[in-house]
């Protein structure tokens, strides 16, 4: 099993942890719903549909809300610091937790490193992932290398491989990066020991990398309009997660889930107004099409 | 202790990666900056006075230390007191700085702009933004949540209900496709 820790756009929405399921285009965690737009949803919704396909039981999720204000954010670090370890104890088939994902977080640096600690701490501590939020504050703490696997879009590849930069933001020179200077960037990510053990860069083309650098390539099939569309990485990082946690290599997974991620995008056929939802429908049947 | 050492000896108290989600605000002059510590702080925010590095001295001996990550919110804070900076700048480079270039893709129907790592998507004959796509904050989702669908005229302002730096470089699309709509 594996679990995801991240925040819902709603305000008020309560702290929220356990098995994730996907119905009529929301997500449903206990009795809560929340419709699939983009964001830590949308890579739940995505990981369901894999977990689907690879006859794999439902994801775990730990849900807050946050619109940015970083409370839910807070809320959900204090609470997974006091709570990953027991991790065992809540999971249904008592199989313990494979990988954990840490998404759409508010990044703080105090949080994190309380929440990597007790990541630490675990008596088998799982394959560790981030994205979004909480891969800048992996960054930020000077502490990237202690994860397993990055998702960084090439924007975000400039940001980590920018030793001074404290978020995508304020990348200095290379933020307008153009896609033939990722080998450079992935470099120099792993020279300032800012990137996971493997880095999956999404993008036109996708790059699936470790600190020898780019070991494979994935750019077909390509739907130009996936670029503008929001939470296409997300789903990519949901698929990735879903294989990791039925215990595949992480770059194998890496390497698939661009596949799977590319080719639901083809069946979607999508334009720029194209919704991230019509492509997750696709997920099981590009699962099917692809050797997993 | 000169403004230059004080940061220096921060820095090595704390290690190089310890300081940079934090930021200053430069002010024209001091009493600006009293002012606004005073706004902030009446907010509830945790802000610093300290003394800025030489590099970046624009004649005030005075910056406001901020969580860079929060910075929409206190500049709006400031804004609405009428006290704005003249600048932000991270602690740990006074080099950095924000972007001020864009990057823009015709998808013939559609438009996409892009400032940093946030895009924005517009359809160019309705005005409609149709997709928010970027960024890892968590004020992002409920960017696009409240914008896409509407037109540009109708949606809020990312500055308007953002929070954090995404929300930043989203607003800069944002005028940007504006800009691009007025000429």
């Amino acid at each position: 099993m594996f679990a995801v820790a991240g925040t819902v756009p709603i305000q008020n929405f309560p702290l929220v942890a356990g098995e994730v399921f996907l119905e009529d285009d929301n997500i449903r965690i206990r009795e809560m719903r929340v419709p699939v737009n983009r964001g830590t949803p949308a890579l739940l919704a995505a990981a369901v549909k894999a977990c689907e396909a690879l006859d794999q039981g439902a994801p775990f999720g730990y849900l807050v809300g946050d619109i940015g204000l970083g409370d839910g954010s807070r809320k959900l670090y204090e609470y997974m610091t006091g709570h990953l370890d027991k991790f065992d104890f809540q999971s249904k088939h008592g199989t313990g937790l494979k990988a954990i994902t840490f998404h759409y977080l508010q990044p703080d640096v105090d949080w994190h490193n309380r929440v990597l600690f007790t990541v630490k701490e675990m008596k088998k501590a799982p394959i560790l992932i981030a994205d979004a939020g909480f891969m800048y504050a992996a960054k930020m703490s000077g502490k990237a290398a202690e994860y397993d696997f990055f998702t960084p879009d090439v924007g975000e590849l400039a940001f980590l491989a920018d030793e001074e930069a404290p978020h995508p933001f304020y990348t200095r020179g290379f933020v307008l990066h153009e896609e033939n200077r990722i080998p450079e960037l992935i470099a120099r990510t792993y020279k300032y020991k800012n990137g996971a053990r493997c880095l999956l860069v999404k993008g036109k083309q996708d790059y699936v990398a470790d600190r020898h650098g780019i070991q494979a390539t994935i750019d077909s099939p390509m739907e130009e309009a996936m670029e503008a569309m929001g939470g296409t990485g997300d789903t990519l990082t949901g698929i990735a997660t879903a294989l990791i946690g039925t215990g595949m290599e992480v770059m194998k997974a890496a390497i698939i889930a661009a596949r799977i991620n590319r080719l639901a995008g083809y069946y979607a056929k999508p334009t720029p107004a194209t919704r991230v939802m019509e492509i997750i429908k696709h997920i099981p049947t590009a699962c099917n099409r692809l050797p997993v | 202790m000169s403004f230059s050492g004080f940061f220096k000896q921060k820095r090595s108290e704390t290690g190089d990666n310890q300081n940079i989600d934090r930021g200053i605000l430069v002010f024209e002059n001091t009493s600006e900056v009293i002012r606004a510590e005073s706004v902030l702080k009446s907010e509830g925010w945790k802000i610093k006075v300290v003394g800025p590095p030489p590099e970046i001295r624009t004649g005030c001996d005075l910056v406001i230390e901020i969580p860079l990550i929060e910075e929409l919110n206190i500049l709006r804070t400031l804004e609405k007191a009428g006290v704005s900076p003249l600048e932000t700048v991270p602690v740990s480079s006074p080099l950095l700085q924000p972007v001020d270039l864009f990057q823009n893709k015709d998808f013939g129907k559609y438009l996409m702009i892009r400032a940093a790592n946030m895009k924005l998507t517009i359809d160019k004959e309705t005005l409609n933004i149709v997709n928010v796509s970027g960024g890892g904050c968590p004020d992002v989702p409920y960017l696009a949540q409240e914008m896409v669908g509407k037109t540009m005229a109708e949606a809020p302002a990312p500055r308007e209900i953002g929070h954090t730096l995404c929300g930043y470089a989203l607003q800069l699309a944002y005028e940007e496709i504006l800009r691009r709509c007025s000429l």
